[in-house]
């Protein structure tokens, strides 16, 4: 039992990197209905920004923070510079912009920080709360406490601010926003900024764990496409619960069931995924659109 | 000086040209129609006077030249576009949608200010505020879209077939709400409209377009006594 609490934790940590991940693609699926695939290499660039920094002297939050701020400049101006001329392109355009910026971003990485794996410091001690005879990660338990805190944050912004609000309504209806006089174009570089950021957060908590390298996002980017696939594509809740579920499930079957060990974790996402796909597309929190008319 | 004014305003959707130079204006305090068949332009107009198509010749708003602007600039100018089909954010609630209406034009205090005075003409929407925008029946959607556009106290509000889609009274009553608000509120309408008859009864003035050209112009009265229009448009 008190194995099983463990895994449970250590799952919900893995989980919410997912779940961080998953909504900065929500937060862009739903402003432009496109999938970015280059969020993961958004992140991993943004948390080799922050080992510079941190290699550079700066103590780990103040490093956190400047590393966030960059990153919502840079997640700003890639939409203005490269997303913007193909804004009114089939999507099919601006996926494979967002692919040819994972290619972009990754080789760009391993030329300025080069390809070996990198140690990247944790914030939280490397130590265990005893509660019982179950044994609780300090550093899973403070990541998945700043995905949460983000998330909260996230989201009382969207709800309790006008910039949130208008954010969503750009997401419901471009060219209605147009005609209330919203600038939609910076309103869609303030969300690539956004999501951005949440990529910054997820990579710089995979970080210590998963150590630093050029790749180091691309299996969490999957991770966190059937996170969102399960939650809903289009749905925030759904992208943390459904990040959080899969995080734990992966553990799960990893520690009990012999033959998914570590190896099968991967295209164990990959069946949540399928399986989402073919019994409940809209996922556990996506909406079916209803409207009268 | 009229408020708006069409000089030989032409539009394109590609090959196909839309408007062949058209020419009209509305004054400040004026209730105008726009009428005409499917196709023959009405809509393009609002869209050209809002910066939704591409568009040769001149337009000028309040005395400044408006030709080429985006929409979102023309809107902070105080055009307020009803488009066809409503254009309400239907994921967002009714009060939502409403704040969207002021959030680029007047902010909080447009809000404060216009807000009970506006809503006091559609009583029902009060206690609705909460139910999400596209749940609401056809002619209370339009209501709201009526709603938004006027929270920012526009001086110009071109309203695009309100009637689409509507049962018969809902429109009698629309429209009377469209008369009321221009009589107490001195709003400016250009209004498309298929039926010709609620129009022409709400309207002061009305321009007739067929294929992309105005055909007749005049008063409301001179216009329901004319022989082509009334053979054409109104039935009788």
């Amino acid at each position: 039992m008190a194995d099983f609490l463990q895994q449970v934790v250590s799952g919900l940590a893995s989980g919410a990197i997912f779940a961080s991940l998953a909504l900065a693609l929500v937060l862009i699926y739903r402003a432009t209905d496109v999938v970015n695939f280059a969020q993961g290499e958004m992140a991993t660039f943004s948390t080799y920004i922050a080992w510079s920094l941190m290699n550079h002297g700066i103590s780990y939050w103040p490093a956190f923070v400047l590393t966030l701020v960059l990153s919502f400049l840079g997640g700003a101006a890639i939409e203005r510079t490269l997303i913007r001329p193909v804004e009114h392109r089939p999507e099919i355009a601006i996926v494979i912009v967002t692919i040819g910026l994972l290619i972009a971003l990754n080789g760009l990485t391993g030329w300025i920080w080069g390809a070996e794996v990198k140690a990247f410091d944790s914030p939280f001690p490397n130590d265990t709360w005893e509660i019982g005879n179950v044994a609780i990660s300090q550093q899973d338990v403070g990541t998945l406490v700043v995905t949460l805190l983000t998330v909260a944050a996230l989201w009382a912004f969207f709800c309790f601010t006008t910039l949130g609000l208008v954010m969503r309504a750009v997401a419901n209806d471009q060219a209605a926003s147009r005609l209330v006089g919203v600038r939609v174009g910076w309103m869609l570089a303030l969300g690539w900024g956004l999501a951005a950021v949440l990529g910054a957060i997820a990579g710089m908590m995979a970080a210590p764990v998963l150590f630093l390298d050029p790749t180091m996002m691309l299996v969490v980017l999957i991770y966190a496409f059937a996170a969102a696939v399960l939650g809903g594509i289009d749905s925030p809740i759904g992208a943390v619960v459904g990040g959080l579920t899969l995080g734990v499930i992966i553990n799960l079957l990893g520690a009990y069931v012999d033959f998914v060990g570590s190896e099968l974790r991967l295209p164990t996402a990959l069946v949540v995924l399928l399986a989402v796909l073919l019994i409940r597309p809209q996922g556990l929190f996506g909406h079916a659109v209803v409207r009268r008319v | 000086m009229p408020l708006l004014e069409l000089r030989d305003v032409r539009a394109r959707y590609g090959p196909i040209t839309a408007l062949h130079g058209v020419s009209l204006t509305v004054d400040e305090g004026e209730v105008v129609a726009l009428l005409g068949a499917n196709g023959a332009g009405k809509t393009t107009t609002l869209r050209a006077v809002c910066g939704m198509v591409r568009t040769a010749g001149q337009i000028s708003f309040g005395g400044r030249s408006i030709t080429g602007r985006s929409p979102e600039n023309v809107a902070r100018l105080g055009v307020a576009h009803v488009p066809e089909g409503r254009g309400l954010f239907t994921e967002l609630t009714v009060w939502e949608n409403i704040r969207m209406g002021a959030v680029m034009r007047g902010g909080q205090k447009a809000l404060r200010e216009n807000t009970e005075r506006i809503l006091s003409y559609f009583p029902w929407m009060q206690q609705r505020r909460d139910q999400h925008a596209g749940t609401l029946s056809g002619g209370e959607q339009q209501m709201l879209a009526l709603v938004r556009a006027l929270v920012s106290n526009p001086k110009l509000l071109l309203l695009d077939e309100p009637s689409l889609g509507l049962a018969p009274t809902i429109t009698r009553e629309l429209f009377a709400i469209v008369k009321r608000l221009n009589e107490e509120e001195g709003l400016t309408v250009l209004v498309v409209e298929q039926n010709a008859a609620i129009a022409l009864e709400t309207a002061q003035r009305a321009y007739v377009l067929e294929v992309g050209k105005v055909a007749v112009a005049g008063d409301s009265d001179e216009l329901k006594r004319h022989e082509g229009v009334r053979k054409s448009y109104l039935g009788y």
